[in-house]
C-alpha cells in the first residue's frame, strides 16, 4: 500500500508531503504522533488540516519544515516544486523556509522575539530573502505592514510586540511572513487565541492576501466553523492519521468517514436547542497504546470486526474525495 | 422583568481594579490607572432558567461571576439571592449561600487541588458543609461519581490521571456534591475538544433537569450558548448591552454589537460565505472606555448622540432589552 501511495505524487500540486512520520521517543514508549500522512497543496487553494488535539496536525505542519527537532524520528518524502525538502542541505532548506515558505503560529507572544521591534524582525527577513537595500527595505517593512491593516504603520515599526495588542500582533506576524513574498503560508491555529470579531479580521486579511499575492495557504485548526468558512479543501487527522480529505464542500455535505461525521454532529446546531447533542463517546487515544486497525473503532457506532483488523488505507470514494473508513458507504447516508 | 421573585438580581454592579502606581509614574504626576471591569450591570436570574452570559474577553463576565460568588467584592451595586443581600452575608449565613451557588471553573487543572484523591476533594466539601457524616459520606460520593458518569475507582485517583473532559466532570461532581440549586459556570468547555465539549454539554443538560438547578452559562463560543440557554447577556465593556430569550436574540439582534458578533461567528455552512469583516477595529481599553455608548468607535451605525449620551437598557418587546440609541437594526445584507 505504502509502495503505491508514495509512488503518486500529484502532478500540478505545489507542495506533496508522501508517507510523513514522526515518532517521538517517551518513557511510555515510542510515540507515533504522525502515521504516514500524504497531503497535496494546489496553487493558489486555502487547505484546511483539522483534528482535535493530539491528532498530529500541528506536528505535520512543522515536519514539512524540518522543525522537529531530535529526539523526534522524521521520515517520508515533502515535494515542493519538484524537490524534496527532506534531503535538501541546510543551506537551501534556509532558503526554502521562510523564503518560498512562511509560517505563522498560534501564539504571536511568543513567536515573536520580545526584545526586538517589530519593524527590526521585518527588516530580517527581508534582508535573508530578498535583494532589496537598506532603504528598500525599510520602505517594504512599512509597506508591509499597512498591507497587513495595521494603522500609523511607519510609527508601529519601532514598537515591540508587547506594545501590541493580540490582534495586531497576529498581523505582525504575518507580516513577517509575508516579507519574502512567500508562495506557500503555513498557519498553525493562527486565529485559536483570538476573540471572534478579531478572528474574523484575521481570516478574512489571509483569504485577501492569499488572492493578492497569488500564494497557497495550509490553515491548521480545530474549528470547522473556520474550515467550513476559508478553505478549498480539508483533510480531517485523527490519532496521527489523514482519515478523510476532499474538498469543503463535499466533506460537510456528506462526509464519508465517521470521525468527520460525529465532529460536524458535536457542534450544536441552530434548530435544536437544549436537545443532548450526538456526541462521540469515549476520548481521542493515547498515542503510545493505539488500537490495532482504525484508531477510531473503539469510539465508533459503525464499529465492526473488520476495522480493527488492519489500518483503513485512504481510497477514493468519489471524485478528488478520499476516505479512510471500510463503512464509508453507510457513513455518506447517515448525513450530518 | 416581569416574574415576581427572581432567584437572584443584579443591579447596579460595578467593580473597578487600581493598577499598580509606581513610583516613577507618581513622580512624573501621571494618575493611578483604573480598570472598569464592570460598570452599572443589572439583570435578574429566574428559578431553573440557563442564562448564557456572551462577549470577548475583556467584557467583564468573569468578573461578574467572581463578584457573585464574593470571590471579589464589587465596588458598588447590589447583589441578592432569593430576596438576601449577598454582599452583606457574613458567617454561617455567607456559608450556607456559598452552598447554595456554586462555581465551575474553566481550567479544572489549575482549580482542584493536584495533591489530593477526587475522593478527597468531594470528601471535604461535603465534611464543611457538615451535609453527611461517616459512611454516608462515602455512599454520597460513589453517588457523586455516578451522577457525572465517572468510574467508580476514579475516587482514587489524582486530578493528573484524567482527561481534560473528565476533569471538568471532577470539577462538576466538586460543585455538586454540596447540593447546590445554582451552578456559575465559567466557560465550563472551553478548553475540550468538540468531540469532548459535547458530551459535556449533555451533561450539564440532563444534570440541570434532575437536579433543578439555575444556571449562568458564561462563554464566548455563541452556538454553545444559544444550544443551552433560555435566555442570553451579552456584555460589552463591563456592560450589558443586550438582554433576550434566546431565539429572539439570535434572529433579531437588537443591538449592533450583538449582530457583529452573530456575523464574525463563522458558520458550518461552507456555501455562506462573506468577504467582508463583520466589525471594524479593535476592543478599546477597558481603563480608557470611549465617552458615550462604549461601542460608538467600532460601530457601522454611529451618529453625532452616541459618541456623548451613554445608551441605557430599555426594552424592545417583552423580553427583548438592548441598549442603543436606534430603536431597530436598518436591514442590511
Amino acid at each position: 500500500m505504502n509502495a503505491i501511495q508514495t509512488a503518486r505524487v500529484e502532478t500540478g500540486a505545489l507542495l506533496s508531503v508522501r508517507d510523513l512520520r514522526v515518532t517521538f521517543g517517551s518513557t511510555r514508549g515510542a510515540l507515533t504522533a504522525v502515521d504516514g500522512v500524504d497531503l497535496d497543496v494546489r496553487p493558489g487553494e486555502v487547505l484546511g488540516i483539522a483534528g482535535e488535539s493530539g491528532s498530529g496536525k500541528s506536528v505535520t505542519l512543522r515536519a514539512i519544515l524540518g522543525l522537529i527537532h531530535a529526539p523526534g524520528l522524521v521520515d517520508g518524502q515533502v515535494f515542493w516544486r519538484g524537490r524534496d525538502l527532506r534531503t535538501l542541505p541546510q543551506r537551501q532548506l534556509r532558503k526554502v523556509r521562510g523564503g518560498e515558505i512562511g509560517i505563522i503560529f498560534q501564539e504571536p507572544m511568543t513567536a515573536l522575539n520580545p526584545v526586538l521591534t517589530v519593524g527590526m524582525q521585518i527588516l530580517e527577513n527581508l534582508k535573508e530573502h530578498t535583494q532589496l537595500d537598506a532603504a528598500g527595505r525599510r520602505k517594504r517593512a512599512t509597506e508591509l505592514l499597512d498591507l497587513v491593516g495595521i494603522p500609523a504603520a511607519q510609527s508601529r515599526l519601532n514598537d515591540y510586540p508587547h506594545q501590541f495588542s493580540g490582534g495586531m500582533r497576529q498581523r505582525a506576524m504575518i507580516a513577517i511572513a509575508l516579507a519574502s513574498n512567500p508562495k506557500l503560508l503555513l498557519a498553525d491555529e493562527p486565529t485559536t487565541a483570538l476573540d471572534v470579531t478579531i478572528q474574523d479580521q484575521i481570516l478574512k486579511l489571509i483569504l485577501r492576501l492569499r488572492s493578492e499575492m497569488n500564494m497557497s495557504v495550509v490553515l491548521v485548526t480545530h474549528d470547522l466553523g473556520v474550515i467550513a468558512q476559508t478553505c478549498d479543501r480539508l483533510a480531517v487527522m485523527y490519532a496521527g492519521r489523514v482519515v478523510e480529505t476532499g474538498p469543503v464542500t463535499a466533506l460537510f455535505k456528506e462526509p464519508r468517514h465517521a470521525y468527520t461525521l460525529g465532529l460536524l454532529n458535536s457542534v450544536p446546531r441552530a434548530d435544536l436547542a437544549r436537545q443532548p447533542l450526538s456526541s462521540i463517546s469515549g476520548q481521542p487515544p493515547l498515542l503510545f497504546q493505539l488500537p490495532p486497525g482504525c484508531a477510531f473503532a473503539p469510539r465508533c457506532r459503525f464499529m465492526t470486526q473488520g476495522c480493527t483488523e488492519a489500518k483503513p488505507p485512504l481510497v477514493e470514494v468519489a471524485t478528488d474525495h478520499r476516505s479512510a473508513c471500510i463503512h464509508h458507504d453507510k457513513v455518506a447516508q447517515a448525513k450530518p | 422583568m416581569t416574574e415576581a421573585t427572581p432567584l437572584i438580581a443584579v443591579s447596579d454592579l460595578a467593580m473597578q481594579f487600581a493598577r499598580r502606581h509606581p513610583l516613577s509614574e507618581r513622580i512624573a504626576g501621571k494618575p493611578q490607572q483604573i480598570v472598569h471591569a464592570l460598570n452599572g450591570v443589572s439583570f435578574t436570574v429566574r428559578r431553573g432558567e440557563t442564562l448564557g452570559i456572551v462577549g470577548e474577553s475583556g467584557c467583564g463576565k468573569s468578573t461578574l461571576a467572581r463578584c457573585l460568588v464574593r470571590l471579589n467584592t464589587p465596588s458598588a451595586g447590589s447583589v441578592t439571592y432569593a430576596g438576601t443581600d449577598v454582599l452583606k452575608l457574613e458567617g454561617a449565613a455567607r456559608r450556607n449561600y456559598h452552598r447554595r451557588v456554586q462555581m465551575v471553573f474553566q481550567d479544572p487543572y489549575s482549580s482542584l487541588n493536584p495533591r489530593m484523591t477526587v475522593r478527597q476533594t468531594l470528601a471535604e466539601a461535603i465534611k464543611f458543609h457538615g451535609l453527611r457524616r461517616g459512611a454516608a459520606i462515602g455512599t454520597r460520593i460513589a453517588e457523586l461519581l455516578d451522577l457525572v458518569r465517572l468510574p467508580s475507582d476514579a475516587g482514587e485517583r489524582y486530578p493528573h490521571e484524567f482527561s481534560g473532559g473528565q476533569r471538568q466532570r471532577i470539577g462538576i461532581a466538586r460543585a455538586l456534591a454540596v447540593e447546590p440549586e445554582c451552578l456559575i459556570a465559567d466557560e465550563l468547555v472551553s478548553a475540550l475538544d468538540v468531540s469532548v465539549q459535547a458530551q459535556i454539554v449533555n451533561l450539564l443538560l440532563e444534570l440541570q433537569e434532575r437536579l433543578h438547578l439555575t444556571v449562568l452559562f458564561i462563554a464566548h463560543d455563541l452556538r454553545l450558548v444559544r444550544h443551552i440557554s433560555h435566555r442570553v447577556a451579552v456584555m460589552y465593556l463591563g456592560k450589558i448591552v443586550e438582554l433576550a430569550e434566546t431565539e429572539q436574540l439570535f434572529s433579531r439582534p437588537a443591538h449592533p454589537y450583538t449582530a457583529a458578533l452573530l456575523k464574525a461567528a463563522p458558520e458550518l455552512d461552507p456555501g455562506r460565505r462573506s468577504t467582508v469583516d463583520a466589525v471594524r477595529g479593535e476592543l478599546p481599553s477597558p481603563i480608557a472606555i470611549p465617552s458615550g455608548c462604549p461601542f460608538h468607535p467600532r460601530c457601522p451605525y454611529v451618529f453625532d448622540r452616541c459618541r456623548v449620551e451613554l445608551p441605557l437598557l430599555t426594552p424592545r418587546s417583552e423580553t427583548q432589552f438592548a441598549a442603543c440609541h436606534l430603536d431597530s437594526l436598518p436591514r442590511v445584507n
